[in-house]
């Protein structure tokens, strides 16, 4: 197979480099030989077919994996010049500095105020903690619906809203990256449009990465798209996903250099 | 340390640490601290089973001998003897409170599953179950003393096997009627309804499908609920009373283990204090091999 | 069985029973009224414990009347009861346990259910702890009285000599006594709370734990903030029901705590609970103490019957604010 990636980046302008990724559950491949160089400050999109590994890579990508037991990542994954699978590495610091987002809203049973205060305190928050929650709520674009609530449970809020909370609790602790494992799935159309607009707010200050199963999302809010796709393997039982095409999303779109993307954003898939 | 893109906002906001582990940490050293603690907690709650298997081992294993299955225990004072009696007796008294427990709480949890509909009877009946199994044991032997000893409706016999019987049935009770409600609620709605498709009536539907389908969790909880009601002692104590002779039916006072353990524990006597081991040993392997076959029983559950 | 699957000229004749026959219906409606009949021996037995612990105690409570929850004196000479001693040790004993028991027990089950450890050291410990609880009571009993008691002697000795001016500690631990009780209570309760609490951790949705991972919690600080914040409903649930099991254990206790009724705040003497003195006399009582045991045993229900619904109401009222 053949990869192609754009042109390659100033190191400085790579925000997380992926070397020879694989990820695998057990003695099972989930994905793998995934190289890319995740460029700063822009969204960056994985899309593909269900079970081709995107979420798995998303995961890896702030050490989420390592909860899952059986899980393990070869290769490298870099981010701000250090291999965060490296042994002496500690994932706690690196989710600190890399934030997510889940597929399901997941606010802590606590108060709306106490969800985003909670991760920036265990971060070492110093500052004003009102200003800070304001800030946060009003960039995940949900402070008008819960500044006269702050006080009430954050399982009180819509499905929407509770994402947005979810984000606001992220981008308070004001992490360099974040993760978002498809945000909108279980949301209704305008919660996602919402949520789209509070991500093209959020790329100014953040990098995004965001793993989507709406193509339509992908060209809405990514910068940069990487096309993941699985394949059977020979003796195996199940599929190993692969990276097929990481490129501007425009060009992926438009005029993918692969057959498979083509197929696949043009909805030919089998 | 600061990076030095222009979109990164205010990180000063907040103490940059770099990725590496560092044990010196507050949080790391917290971290630590309380797993230690963790495992501390566990290995003291798990240290007095060790103990206390390892000393019913030793202390009753060793008087591990066919005469202690065929012979009486001795009157007080004297040496050897066995407790054939007490064996035989818990046996009987299990059984006559399984035969009563399990129908009756086999029957009740299919009413709760089945019949009820959760209308207000049903919800009286669960409620009344939780706090039936919540009632000391002791109790029970109680209100079987009140009942049936005390009144001598058993052919005007007092304390007697079926008694004993009974004041464990009334313990064995809330554990089958649990077991069998929620492992009939395991069983899928689709099945019960494929029955009545083909034209079965419910009894033929309960009897034929939902609750052979229910089977592996009723069997094990009702394993489990016999090896419990084996160990029991304090409903035994004024209802099955003890015994130093063979059993003599159902309707007369009879030796128990559990109650010999009991009996021959306080006793002064050295050969007593040694049945009582012997008699721990006996009845702790009757409950671990019960346990292991309900383990057993449950994995079929698994298929 | 296959079924002929042409057309649906069936030869209808072939079914038999195409009309239910009456005997059919018959046993139909029979199962469901023999099951409710069933169903209903739960109510029948629960309220006969009533009736039979109350119409014992009625003798009792119009000649003690509440002075009987109060009065210390226990005298079958006299004919004058009183079951405070018996009512206070039921109490202290379950209290101290409980307060011993829940840190044990809720770490053990911290340690079972979130990846502090190989998964085979914890699977280990669980298993560990549900054969606990299938040690009979009397046999914990006896491991007390010949094995746990006197290796915990020079231990309670050395609280005697450096706490002996405190009124909990101030007698010789001369063998049987509340603190053994207490100690062997905690063993008997500690699985109960284990298991529950390993169930009310495991119900916390994965979700959860990822959320607090994610925004950077170390492992406890996830443990601690927000995993059992989620699952402290269902914990103090079981807590309780805990609290009622040990009020209601019989044997182990009877066999350790020395069976004293009179009253001392020393938690080295001996003392009693009410359980353990229904096991002791009750066979041999006759006349009003009999009935006075009875209201020791109808105080006992009504103690237990309390911390249970207490329970249940916890549970239901903690976890809608979740």
């Amino acid at each position: 197979m053949t990869l192609t990636n754009p042109a390659p980046m100033p190191a400085q302008d790579v925000c997380m480099s992926l070397q020879d990724v694989t990820i695998s559950y057990g003695k099972f491949e989930a994905v793998k030989n995934v190289f890319m160089d995740i460029p700063k400050g822009q969204v960056t999109a994985f899309i593909g077919p269900s079970g081709c590994g995107k979420s798995t890579v998303l995961r890896g990508l702030n050490r989420m994996n390592d909860l899952i037991p059986g899980c393990s990542l070869r290769g490298r994954v870099v981010f701000d010049g250090t291999d965060i699978y490296a042994p002496n590495v500690d994932p706690v610091e690196v989710r600190r500095r890399i934030g997510m987002v889940f597929q399901k809203p997941n606010p802590f049973p606590k108060t709306i105020y106490e969800n985003i205060a909670f991760g920036a305190r265990i971060n070492g928050y110093k500052g004003d903690m009102d200003e800070l929650v304001e800030r946060s709520l009003r960039k995940a674009a949900v402070w008008d619906e819960c500044k006269d609530k702050l006080k009430e449970s954050g399982l009180a809020l819509s499905g929407g809203q509770q994402q947005r909370l979810c984000i606001a609790r992220a981008i308070a602790t004001e992490p360099e990256v974040i993760l978002m494992d498809e945000p909108c799935s279980a949301l209704d159309p305008i919660s996602t449009l919402k949520i789209e607009e509070t991500m093209h707010e959020l790329k100014r200050s953040y990098t995004i990465i965001i793993v989507t199963h709406n193509m339509q999302q992908a060209v809405r809010v990514a910068d940069m798209t990487a096309f993941y796709n699985a394949e059977a393997v020979e003796g195996g039982t199940g599929k190993v996903g692969y990276l097929v095409e990481f490129a501007e999303t425009e060009r992926i779109f438009n005029a993918p250099s692969q057959q498979a993307t083509q197929d696949y954003v043009t909805g030919r898939f089998g | 340390m600061t990076t030095t893109t222009p979109f990164q906002p205010g990180s000063a906001l907040f103490d940059r640490r770099p990725l590496t582990f560092d044990p010196t940490l507050k949080r790391n050293r917290l971290n630590r601290l309380l797993t230690s603690i963790a495992a501390l907690f566990a290995a003291i709650a798990v240290l007095p089973l060790f103990l206390v298997i390892l000393y019913v081992l030793v202390q009753g294993g060793r008087l591990m001998s066919l005469s202690l299955f065929t012979q009486l225990p001795p009157p007080p004072g004297l040496e050897g003897g066995g407790i054939g009696n007490a064996v035989l007796g818990t046996i009987i008294v299990t059984l006559v409170a399984s035969a009563i427990s399990i129908p009756i709480g086999v029957g009740g949890g299919v009413y709760l599953t089945e019949y009820s509909n959760r209308g207000w009877f049903s919800q009286f009946i669960s409620v009344g179950n939780d706090i039936l199994a919540g009632v000391p044991s002791i109790i029970s032997g109680v209100f079987v003393y009140g009942v049936i000893v005390s009144t001598r409706v058993f052919f005007g016999q007092s304390y007697s096997a079926a008694a004993g019987g009974i004041a464990l049935a009334v313990l064995m009770l809330p554990t089958v009627i649990k077991t069998t409600d929620e492992g009939l609620k395991l069983v899928p709605q689709e099945l019960r309804w494929g029955a009545y498709g083909v034209g079965a009536s419910k009894f033929v539907t309960v009897m034929r499908i939902t609750l052979p389908a229910a089977f592996t969790p009723i069997a094990t909880g009702v394993v489990l609920a016999i090896a419990r009601a084996a160990g029991e002692t304090a409903p035994l104590i004024f209802t099955a009373l003890f015994s130093p002779f063979w059993p003599e039916g159902v309707f007369n006072p009879i030796a128990t283990m559990s109650v010999l353990i009991f009996n021959f524990a306080i006793m002064p006597y050295e050969a007593q204090n040694e049945l009582a081991w012997a008699a721990s040993f006996v009845l702790v392997m009757m409950i671990l091999a019960a346990n292991l076959l309900a383990r057993w029983i449950s994995s079929f559950s698994r298929t | 069985m296959t079924t002929d699957s042409s057309p649906p000229q069936l030869n209808a004749d072939a079914f038999t029973l195409r009309r239910r026959p009456p005997s059919e219906k018959l046993v139909d409606t029979g199962f469901r009224q023999l099951s409710l009949a069933l169903a209903s021996v739960v109510a029948v037995v629960l309220l006969g414990i009533f009736l039979v612990v109350f119409t014992g105690a009625r003798e009792a409570i119009a000649t003690f009347g509440l002075s009987f929850i109060t009065t210390s004196a226990w005298d079958p000479v006299n004919e004058s009861y009183g079951a405070f001693v018996a009512i206070y040790g039921t109490l202290v004993t379950s209290l101290l346990s409980l307060l011993i028991a829940v840190p044990l027990g809720v770490g053990t089950a911290i340690l079972i259910t979130e990846d502090v450890l190989p998964k085979l050291v914890r699977d280990a410990t669980g298993l560990m702890v549900e054969l606990l609880a299938a040690i009979p009571s009397v046999v914990l009993g006896l491991w007390a009285i010949f094995v746990m008691e006197p290796t915990i002697r020079p231990a309670l000795d050395l609280l005697h000599s450096l706490l002996g001016w405190t009124p909990l500690f101030n007698t010789i631990p001369k063998g049987p006594g509340m603190a053994p009780a207490i100690l062997i209570l905690v063993v008997m309760i500690l699985p109960i709370i284990t298991a529950i609490s390993r169930d009310a951790l495991n119900q916390v949705p994965e979700e959860l734990r990822q959320g607090a991972y994610g925004v950077g919690t170390t492992r406890w600080g996830a443990i601690f903030s927000v995993i059992l914040p989620a699952a402290v409903s269902a914990i103090t649930g079981g807590v309780m029901l805990a609290l009622g099991r040990a009020m209601g254990e019989t044997m182990a206790v009877t066999m350790i705590i020395g069976n004293s009724n009179n009253f001392s705040t020393s938690l080295l003497a001996p003392g009693n609970t009410i359980a353990s003195m229904l096991a002791n006399q009750f066979g041999e009582a006759d006349g009003i103490q009999v009935s006075a045991l009875m209201y020791a045993a109808l105080i006992l229900m009504v103690l237990t019957l309390v911390v249970n619904i207490f329970a249940k109401w916890i549970v239901r009222r903690l976890s809608l604010r979740y």
